[in-house]
């Protein structure tokens, strides 16, 4: 039962990994770039909903200010794209990657200046009450953020899949000019990409303010995110998500079977492993380069 | 503008490619020299600070600047140099041999971790670097028989031949220290890129398929710019070390790889200056937005104002105005002022113009 409860506890934190680690495939997806600030994004995202929600502040009912605050960052995100990273258009990947790091740094500033930098918790409907299955505790969050996150996989995978708009996104990042004579805007794909990760990362932030308390430092969350990416594969959204749960899973177990130390380290391990020996994923989508 | 004409490769590898060069650097390390007698202890401690950031940042350029590694886990080798060189003086040895034996550990470490680190590519080893980073924390408190983990060591007193050097009682004397080893740095990172190692590490940068084609082993040259440049890095490492006096498991945290990274990057990939330039503003930063809070505070009459967090966020506001409007750093906005004047009224707006390249992946779906 012990197992059990385990599993469970880390397959609700191995989804937020997976919610965060979705928006960067996604970007990755599009436009080949890496976003380091997607963390401090869901950040930004739980406190705008914090900020409507909670009775200190706006005080609006939960289920307007959260649509609210999801159309506020992907707006937030669009934005990010028109005003900064569509300069870099053609640039390499490296100074995208120092970019979105600086816009982390700006970010997390931007949240403590607005909110403080005490850590704050969200008045949420989905942080009270809880179920008791089969002996398993299992919160009402911990309920949402699984549910939630496999519905958003699957929307997202078949929106790639399936929609004209997915399969230009996927298009714009095989080959930018090519993709460009075809007719399609290859610049406000990439924005509406942006867009689309914002509202994913506001999802994530939602919920993960749902389970605790959040601070502007809540986006560094986002290198246990990279460790889910990188095990799925950049490239790939399902792969994400099952990168997310595996990190998830491996901390509560690691904690509770390893000496004290040792448990932090686990997932970071296993990182490096993997890029060791499987430096594109476990869902590779990469072959080798021809000249 | 002076026109150098080469006639020979001797005179293409020169270390200065003439005279007025030579005597433009001479007088700044002759002013550098003298620096102790002109500043107050305050000052000289600052100074002193800059120059110990630009070793680490020479460390780094030559891994991302030359090689075109860019890593954010550069604040693990600082570690590991800091805590090797103190451990050996510890254990008896005299700073002269601990000194450098922390820069070969670090190299040494650094290759060994560069042995898988080279298959990787861009932000996969942004990626790893960064894992690196992270765990470094960790370990370092793992090794608590050694590090002393979360309590953290004291930094011994250094001494030379009988020499006391020592951060707060003889600040001079560890500025002069900092400051050999940074011209012995500069020097040693200006000679590698003669020679033909150097060159390697710029063919890789630019284009690793034609550097095979060239005969560059990709994977040796890759290990070696990992290695050289965590050596270099551990002595940064080690010096900040005896600047700090006292430091435990989050001295060395990923804000600093992020900032060292942010800083080459500021300063100029790819140069020497750059690493200066961006020392520079990294180490005056603080003090400098200190003093402008205090000043603003005064005016409004609220006194002393501290707004947490204030300094990051400005410095990740300056780096992306640096990347969106010069790329190239505070020493190609240098460059592109020099030639102006050089070749005025000649100069054009396209000189500097960046070639685009367009987004092709390898990805299937």
């Amino acid at each position: 039962m012990d197992v059990l409860q385990l599993l469970v506890s880390g397959l609700a934190n191995g989804c937020v990994y997976g919610l965060i680690a979705l928006g960067f495939v996604l970007i990755y997806k599009a436009t080949e770039a890496v976003n380091f600030a997607q963390g401090d994004l869901m950040m930004l995202g739980a406190f705008v909903t914090l900020g409507l929600t909670n009775a200190e502040y706006m005080d609006l009912p939960f289920w307007i200010a959260a649509p609210l605050a999801i159309g506020l960052m992907a707006l937030i995100g669009y934005l990010l794209d028109l005003v900064i990273l569509r300069h870099l258009f053609g640039q390499s990947q490296t100074a995208v990657v120092i970019l979105t790091i600086a816009m982390g740094f700006v970010l997390r500033f931007v949240a403590g200046a607005i909110w403080g930098h005490e850590p704050q918790t969200l008045q949420s409907p989905l942080s009270q009450g809880d179920f008791q299955v089969a002996g398993v505790v299992l919160g009402m969050a911990d309920l949402a953020v699984i549910v939630v996150t496999v519905l958003l996989t699957i929307f997202l995978y078949q929106f790639f899949q399936r929609t004209k708009l997915g399969l230009a996104m996927q298009a714009a990042s095989q080959n930018q000019m090519a993709a460009y004579y075809m007719g399609i805007p290859v610049k406000r794909v990439q924005g509406l990409i942006w867009g689309l990760s914002g509202a994913v990362a506001a999802v994530a932030g939602i919920l993960f303010a749902s389970k605790g308390a959040i601070d502007p430092n809540a986006g560094l969350l986002g290198i246990k995110a990279f460790a889910a990416a990188v095990i799925g594969g950049f490239g790939s959204l399902p792969g994400a998500l099952a990168g997310g749960l595996i990190v998830g899973v491996i901390e509560p177990f690691a904690s509770r079977y390893l000496a004290a130390g040792y448990s932090q380290v686990a997932p970071y391990a296993l990182l490096l492993f993997v890029l060791v020996f499987r430096p594109h994923g476990l869902f590779s989508q990469v072959r080798t380069k021809k000249v | 503008m002076r026109i150098h004409f080469k006639t020979s490769y001797e005179n293409d590898i020169r270390l200065f490619p003439d005279w007025w060069s030579f005597l433009v650097y001479a007088v700044l390390v002759a002013g550098a020299v003298i620096l102790p007698w002109l500043l107050d202890d305050f000052f000289l401690g600052e100074v002193t600070n800059v120059l110990i950031w630009a070793i680490a940042g020479l460390g780094l350029m030559l891994l991302t600047g030359q090689t075109g590694q860019a890593s954010l886990g550069h604040a693990a080798f600082l570690a590991i140099g800091c805590y090797s060189c103190i451990i050996l003086m510890e254990n008896g040895l005299p700073f002269l041999l601990a000194f450098p034996l922390a820069g070969v550990i670090t190299g040494v470490f650094g290759t060994l971790f560069a042995i898988p680190a080279v298959r990787l590519h861009g932000i996969y080893l942004a990626i790893a670097t960064i894992a690196l980073s992270v765990l470094a924390d960790d370990i370092i408190v793992l090794l608590e028989p050694w590090t002393d983990g979360v309590s953290g060591k004291f930094a011994p007193m250094i001494t030379i031949f009988g020499l006391e050097i020592e951060r707060w009682t003889t600040p001079d004397r560890f500025y002069w220290l900092v400051l050999a080893v940074t011209i012995l740095c500069t020097l040693a990172y200006r000679n590698l890129l003669r020679a033909p190692l150097g060159r390697a590490f710029a063919a890789v940068r630019d284009s690793e398929v034609s550097a095979t084609a060239m005969g560059v082993h990709i994977a040796f040259t890759k290990a070696a710019a990992f290695g050289l440049s965590c050596a270099i890095t551990g002595l940064a490492g080690a010096l900040m070390g005896f600047y700090a006096g006292a430091f435990n498991n989050e001295t060395f945290s990923i804000v600093i790889s992020i900032s060292l990274l942010m800083m080459i990057v500021i300063g100029g990939l790819g140069s020497i200056h750059g690493a200066f330039f961006g020392a520079i503003v990294i180490a005056f930063l603080p003090q400098a937005l200190s003093m402008a809070t205090d000043t603003i505070g005064g005016m409004i009459g609220g006194g002393n104002v501290a707004i947490p967090g204030l300094e990051t966020g400005v410095f990740g506001a300056i780096l992306i105005l640096f990347i969106l409007f010069e790329p190239m750093g505070i020493y190609g906005r240098w460059l592109k002022i020099r030639t102006w004047f050089e070749l005025f009224p000649f100069a054009r707006k396209d000189m500097f113009k960046r070639q685009k390249s367009y987004l092709k992946t390898e990805r299937l779906r």
